[in-house]
């Protein structure tokens, strides 16, 4: 069982890996071998995402599992050093 | 539309005010290169662009530049927590405080208030690329300033990964532009303006 900040940081190096392929194929939309990597990644991403979420609370505000609060709102925020 | 996602796309962890160093790093906030200033750019450009590479380009670095104020914000708001009077005195921070205590408002270093006139969006594809290129490098040489004045490594850190993006950026933009004038008349990209003229 991973601990928050190692999943977070994993769900950093996804999200950014993803973030390049994204730009990369903005102007390259016909590269397969980017297609591919975008591909993996944001698949990783997706499912870091969903691990975090499960265990730590919501990363949208679409997501909130919670029944009877909305988690949503939890401190601290990013700007305060949360899910970080 | 936009989705927020409660992270910063890089981690801000500084554990020493400094509230001159926050009255600097601001101006990449609401300053004439700063990060708010290049979401908006990009994002008035988009909407009359005439090529899907252009509209998607400019909407996903525009959205990335609101990642990178967020950023830019994070730093000032812990550089700037708790601070004591004595500190605001003392750092020339009080200026800014009489008018909005430690919140956040975007204005460059020297006072000028974040304004459209800091950018353009002029509509026609060749120009608004060329001010994007031209964005980017005030943007980096900006953050080359910053960094020149500063060496505290925990506010380093994210500083040098917003402006290692600030080299990516431009590089797309620069295969944006030849795109453009790919699909244009190569003896005068000129001749006409795509996002305007029926030829």
């Amino acid at each position: 069982m991973k601990d928050r900040k190692q999943l977070m940081h994993e769900i950093n190096v996804a999200s950014f890996t993803v973030d390049e392929a994204v730009l990369f194929l903005d102007t390259h939309p016909d590269d397969s071998k980017a297609m591919a990597y975008y591909q993996e990644w944001s698949e990783k991403r997706r499912d870091l995402v969903r691990t975090y979420e499960k265990q730590f609370g919501p990363l949208t505000n679409d997501s909130v599992a919670d029944t009877d609060k909305f988690s949503w709102l939890d401190e601290p925020w990013p700007w305060e050093g949360g899910n970080c | 539309m936009w989705i927020y996602e409660k992270r910063l796309q890089y981690p801000v962890n500084i554990t020493q005010t400094n509230a001159k160093l926050a009255q600097i790093i601001i101006s990449q906030f609401g300053g004439p290169d700063g990060e708010l200033a290049a979401s908006q750019r990009y994002l008035s450009q988009r909407y009359t662009m005439p090529d899907k590479v252009a509209k998607g380009l400019l909407t996903d670095i525009g959205s990335e530049e609101l990642n990178h104020m967020e950023i830019v914000c994070a730093v000032i708001y812990q550089l700037t927590r708790n601070l004591s009077i004595e500190e605001i005195k003392a750092s020339g921070f009080d200026k800014y405080y009489v008018d909005h205590t430690t919140a956040l408002w975007p204005q460059a270093a020297g006072g000028v208030p974040f304004n459209a006139c800091q950018f353009q969006s002029k509509g026609d594809a060749i120009t608004d690329l060329t001010e994007d290129l031209a964005a980017e490098q005030k943007a980096r040489t900006t953050y080359d300033n910053i960094l020149r004045l500063i060496d505290d490594p925990e506010i380093c850190d994210p500083i040098r990964f917003l402006r290692a993006r600030e080299i990516v950026h431009f590089q797309r933009f620069g295969e944006a532009l030849r795109h453009i004038q790919e699909s244009l008349d190569s003896n005068n990209f000129y001749a006409f303006n795509p996002e305007f003229d029926r030829p």
